[in-house]
C-alpha cells in the first residue's frame, strides 16, 4: 500500500509541475470571469449562466485532463522509458497502475477546487449575498469529479492496450456513448428488431452512465440535489471504477514493454 | 544595427496598413450583411432535438445561448425595422427545449409571440404552446397560468378560455388572490377596461425585464386614455341631455362644470371632440398613432 | 558449491510478428547461464544479439516464452526478490521534472528503509557519482553522461547484492567510461555480484572474471576472456618512418603507408630479418607488436557463420 502512496504522490508532483495544467486552469476561470458579462446582453439570466458556464468550463477543462493526461500516465512512461527502472524495483505492476489513477485523481479534485472557487467568486459578484441554495454547486462539481474518476479509469485501461492517439480517441468515443447511455435504454426504433433492442440496452448499462452525474439543469435555477442521488452515485463511481481498473491491471501485467 | 531598424520600422508600418486594411474592409462587409434580410443570415438553427443531442451534458448553457440570441434577434429586428420575427418561435423552442426550465424565456416568448406585428411576431396560438409546454415542465409556476390569461384575453379575445386560465392558475397555493377575482370577472364581463389595465398594471409592476415593462407601459396608457375618452362620452351625453346639443370643444365641459380641470391624455396632450361628437385622442399626441384610436 | 547468484534455464523469447501476428522471431533461444557469486561477468554481443533481451526477461520487463530463471535462489516472478537487485537500463531516461534528488529519493521509497536512511543514502550516492552540485536541478536540463550517473546512482543505492547493468558505456566520454569502471570495480570489491552487457571489447577484457558471448540469440561460449579468444599469433607488425629512395628497401613493397609512417606484416620467424634490413636502411622504428586476433573478428566469423547457415537452411529446404 506505501508503493501505491508513492507512485500517487509522484503523479500528483508531475501534474502539478505541468504548466500546461496551469494554463488550462486560468483559461477555465478567464471563462467564468467573462460569464459576468453574458448578463449584459441578454435577460434574466445572469446567475444561470454563471452556474452554467462555470460547471461547463470545469467539466469540459476536467475532461481535457482527464483524457490527455489519463492516457499519457502510462503511455508516457513506456514511451520515455522511465518505466523501465522502476518495474525493477520491488513494487507490482498495479501498484503503479492505482497509484497513478489516484495521482491524477487528487489532481483534478484540486483542479475543480480552484474553479468551484472562480465560480462562487463570479456569483458572488453578480449577486450577494449567496443563498444556502447555492450551496448545491458544490455538490455539482463533485458528481463532475466522480464522472472525471471514470474518465481516467477508462483512458489508463485504452492506454494499455493500444496507441496514445487510438486510446485518446477511444475514451473520447466511450465519453460520448456514456452520455447518450441512458437514451439508449429507451430507444423505440421502428426499424430494429428485439433482439437488437435488447442488445443496445444491454450495451446501455456496460457503458458509463454520465448521465447521472449532471446535475448542471436543476443548480443552475438553485434547486436542490437529492442526497440519495449523491451517495448512490459515489457507490457507481467507485464500483465502474474499480472494475476498469482491474481490467487494466490484469492487461498491463502481462504486457512486454518495449 | 540600422538595418534591424529599418526592418523593424517597415514591419511596423506593414502591420498598421494590414490592420486598417482589414478594419475597413470589414465595415464594408458589415454594412453588406445589415443590407441582407435579418431572416435570411446564417442562424444556425436546427430543431431542439438535434441542439440537444450536441450538446452533450451542456444542454442548460446551450439553452442560455440560445436564449441570449432570442434577445438580441428581437432587439435587432426592433433596431432595424425587418422582418416579421419569423425566427422568434425557433430560437425560443430550441431554448426551452434545451433548458426547460429558464421560466424568463417562457415569459419574455409568450409576451413577444403573442403581441401583434410590430411589437411582437402576431402568434398567440405559439405562445399559448410555448406556456403549455413551460407549464409542463414547471408546475409550481403559477405565473405562466397569468401569462396565458394575458394571452387569450388580449390578443386572441377568447374570454372563456381566459377565465378558465386565470382560474388553474389561482389553484397554486402562492398564486396571488386577484387571479381567483380576475377569473370570475373576466367569466362574467369579458372584456373590459378595467380588467385590461388591472392585468397590464399586474405585469408593469412584477417584471424585471425592461423590454416587458415598456410594453406594459405602453398599454397601460393606451387603456387609460380609452378610459378617459369613455368617461368623457359619458360626460358629453349627460351634456347633450342637458344643453340638447354635443359639446364641439373641452371647454365646453369645463364651462358647464362637469370638469374641473382640462384632462390630458398619460402622454400629456388634451383631449378633443371629434367631428362626430366622440371624445377623441389629441391627431398631435403619440398615443394618435396607436392602432386602437386609429379612424374606423 | 554455492548456488549461482543468477541462473536461467532454457529461458527462450520470440516475438510474434507480421500480419495477424503468424510469424515469429526468436531474439534469445534455450538459455543456459549461471552467474557465481562475487563476481564481474559479462554479457558481450553485437548489436541485436540478445542481451537486452536476456536482461529486461531476468527484470520482468518481458515475459518469457519458455524457459525459467533465479535471481538469488528467487524466481524472477517473486516480486520481493527486486529488493535485492539494482537495474541500470540502457539508455535511461527520468524523469525530467524532477531534480537528481527527488528522483534517488523517490526510487528509494520503493525499499524497506527509514527516512533518515533513505536521506543519507541519497546524499552518499550524489557524492558518488559526482551529481552533489547539480542536485537541485531538473532533470531536463543533464547531458546524457549526467543521467547515465544518475541511473547508476539509484541502481546501487540501496546496497544490492546483484548489480546488473545493460550497456553502462554506451554514450559515455572516457573520463565517464571510466568512472564507471571504478565503480564497477569497487562493487566488486564490496563482494557484490555484477552482470553487465556491452559491446565494447576492451571493457570486458579488462573488467570481468568470466564473460558468455550471444550471438543471434544463442549462447556461443562461456569463460575468461582470455578462453574465449585463441591467442594465436598471426604475426607482427612493425611501425616505421622511412624517407629514403623507394628502390633502397625492399619492405615497401608489401608494406601500406599511413600518414607519415608505414606499416609492415612479418611472420614471426622473420622479424629479425625485417628489423636489420630496415635498420641498414636508416628507417626509423616505430613500434613493434603482436598481432593478435580479436574477439571483434570472433564476433564477425560468428555472425557469418550464422548466416551461411541460415542460407544453407534455405536452400536445403529443411
Amino acid at each position: 500500500m506505501r508503493n501505491v502512496w508513492t507512485v500517487a504522490t509522484n503523479a500528483f508532483r508531475e501534474a502539478v509541475r505541468d504548466r500546461v495544467l496551469y494554463n488550462l486552469v486560468f483559461f477555465a476561470l478567464l471563462m467564468i470571469g467573462a460569464s459576468i458579462l453574458v448578463g449584459q446582453i441578454s435577460i434574466g439570466i445572469e446567475e444561470t449562466v454563471i452556474v452554467s458556464l462555470g460547471l461547463t468550463a470545469t467539466s469540459v477543462i476536467g475532461l481535457m485532463i482527464a483524457i490527455f493526461i489519463g492516457v499519457g500516465l502510462v503511455s508516457k512512461e513506456m514511451d520515455k522509458r522511465t518505466l523501465y527502472a522502476l518495474l525493477a524495483k520491488p513494487v507490482e505492476r498495479w501498484q503503479f497502475l492505482i497509484g497513478k489513477f489516484i495521482g491524477l485523481v487528487m489532481t483534478l479534485a484540486v483542479n475543480t477546487v480552484v474553479m468551484a472557487a472562480g465560480l462562487y467568486a463570479a456569483l458572488w459578484v453578480v449577486k450577494h449575498p449567496l443563498v444556502r441554495n447555492d450551496a448545491y454547486v458544490l455538490v455539482a462539481v463533485y458528481l463532475i469529479l466522480l464522472k472525471l474518476a471514470i474518465i481516467v479509469a477508462l483512458a489508463m485501461l485504452f492506454s494499455c492496450l493500444t496507441t496514445p492517439f487510438l486510446a485518446i480517441l477511444f475514451t473520447f468515443g466511450i465519453y460520448v456513448a456514456g452520455v447518450f447511455a441512458q437514451d439508449l435504454r429507451t430507444v423505440q426504433a421502428v426499424n430494429l428488431s428485439e433482439g437488437a433492442m435488447r442488445l443496445m440496452r444491454g450495451i446501455s448499462y456496460l457503458l458509463p452512465n454520465f448521465e447521472n452525474f449532471n446535475v448542471m439543469g436543476a443548480v443552475a435555477h438553485g434547486e436542490p440535489v437529492a442526497w440519495a442521488l449523491v451517495w448512490q452515485a459515489t457507490l457507481y463511481a467507485l464500483l465502474y471504477c474499480a472494475t476498469v481498473l482491474a481490467a487494466g491491471a490484469a492487461v498491463f501485467s502481462r504486457r512486454d514493454l518495449k | 544595427m540600422k538595418r534591424r531598424a529599418i526592418t523593424g520600422i517597415v514591419l511596423c508600418a506593414f502591420l498598421a496598413m494590414g490592420l486598417t486594411g482589414v478594419w475597413r474592409l470589414q465595415k464594408k462587409i458589415d454594412g453588406q450583411r445589415e443590407a441582407m434580410s435579418l431572416e435570411r443570415q446564417d442562424v444556425l438553427l436546427w430543431p431542439g432535438s438535434v441542439v440537444k443531442k450536441l450538446s452533450l451534458e451542456y444542454a442548460p448553457l446551450a439553452g442560455a445561448i440560445y436564449w441570449t440570441r432570442a434577445v438580441q434577434y428581437y432587439g435587432e429586428s426592433h433596431r432595424l425595422s425587418q422582418g416579421k420575427l419569423e425566427l422568434l418561435w425557433p430560437l425560443l423552442d430550441v431554448a426551452t427545449t434545451l433548458d426547460p426550465h429558464l421560466l424568463v424565456a417562457y415569459r419574455f416568448g409568450s409576451t413577444f409571440l403573442s403581441a401583434p406585428f410590430p411589437t411582437g411576431a402576431g402568434q398567440p396560438d405559439l405562445a399559448i404552446k410555448l406556456l403549455e409546454r413551460g407549464i409542463n415542465e414547471n408546475p409550481d409556476y403559477w405565473r405562466f397560468y397569468q401569462d396565458m390569461g394575458n394571452v387569450y384575453y388580449f390578443d386572441m379575445k377568447d374570454y372563456l378560455k381566459a377565465s378558465q386560465a386565470f382560474a388553474e392558475g389561482s389553484k397554486n397555493p402562492h398564486a396571488f388572490i386577484w387571479m381567483k377575482v380576475m377569473a370570475a370577472k373576466i367569466a362574467a364581463e369579458g372584456q373590459s377596461l378595467e380588467t385590461s389595465y388591472f392585468l397590464w398594471r399586474d405585469v408593469y409592476q412584477t417584471t424585471t425585464d425592461k423590454t416587458v415593462k415598456e410594453n406594459a407601459e405602453r398599454h397601460l396608457k393606451i387603456v387609460k386614455a380609452q378610459m378617459d375618452l369613455r368617461e368623457l362620452d359619458r360626460l358629453a351625453d349627460e351634456f347633450e341631455k342637458q344643453k340638447k346639443q354635443r359639446p364641439t370643444r373641452l371647454g365646453d365641459l369645463l364651462q358647464a362644470g362637469m370638469i374641473n380641470v382640462m384632462p390630458v391624455d398619460p402622454e400629456g396632450f388634451a383631449y378633443v371632440f371629434g367631428p362626430g361628437g366622440s371624445a377623441q385622442v389629441n391627431s398631435k399626441s403619440p398615443l394618435a398613432k396607436e392602432k386602437e384610436f386609429q379612424k374606423k | 558449491m554455492t548456488q549461482p547468484v543468477i541462473e536461467t534455464e532454457n529461458l527462450s523469447k520470440e516475438y510474434p510478428y507480421g500480419f495477424l501476428h503468424l510469424k515469429k522471431k526468436t531474439s534469445l533461444e534455450g538459455l543456459n547461464l549461471q552467474v557465481e557469486q562475487g563476481e564481474v561477468f559479462g554479457f558481450l554481443g553485437p548489436n541485436g544479439a540478445g542481451k537486452s533481451t536476456t536482461i529486461k526477461l531476468l527484470m520482468r520487463l518481458i515475459f518469457p516464452t519458455s524457459g525459467t530463471a533465479r535471481i538469488l535462489g528467487k524466481s524472477i516472478e517473486d516480486v520481493s526478490m527486486h529488493q535485492d537487485v539494482g537495474y541500470l537500463p540502457e539508455q535511461p531516461y527520468f524523469y525530467d521534472y524532477l531534480t537528481a534528488a527527488e528522483v534517488l529519493d523517490y526510487f528509494a521509497r520503493f525499499h524497506k528503509l527509514t527516512a533518515a536512511d533513505r536521506r543519507a543514502r541519497v546524499e552518499k550516492m550524489l557524492k558518488k557519482v559526482g551529481l552533489e552540485t547539480a542536485k537541485k536541478i531538473q532533470l531536463r536540463k543533464y547531458s546524457k553522461g549526467m543521467l547515465q550517473r544518475v541511473g547508476m546512482a539509484q541502481a546501487i543505492l540501496h546496497d544490492p547484492e546483484v548489480v546488473v547493468l545493460d550497456e553502462p558505456m554506451s554514450g559515455l566520454d572516457p573520463m565517464g567510461r571510466r568512472e564507471v569502471r571504478d565503480i564497477i570495480l569497487e562493487l566488486k570489491k564490496e563482494g557484490r555480484t555484477v552482470l553487465f552487457s556491452t559491446h565494447i571489447l576492451s571493457d570486458a577484457e579488462t573488467l570481468c572474471d568470466r564473460v558468455g558471448v550471444i550471438v543471434g540469440g544463442k549462447l556461443r561460449g562461456v569463460g575468461a576472456p582470455g578462453e574465449i579468444v585463441a591467442i594465436k599469433a598471426q604475426g607482427m607488425e612493425i611501425l616505421f618512418e622511412f624517407a629514403g629512395e623507394a628502390k633502397s628497401l625492399l619492405l615497401l613493397s608489401s608494406a601500406t603507408k599511413s600518414g607519415e609512417s608505414y606499416r609492415v606484416q612479418v611472420a614471426e620467424e622473420n622479424v629479425y630479418a625485417a628489423l636489420d634490413q630496415l635498420k641498414a636502411a636508416n628507417a626509423r622504428i616505430l613500434s613493434v607488436a603482436q598481432i593478435k586476433p580479436t574477439l571483434e573478428e570472433f564476433f564477425m566469423n560468428l555472425v557469418a557463420a550464422d548466416r551461411a547457415q541460415a542460407n544453407a537452411v534455405e536452400v536445403s529446404g529443411k
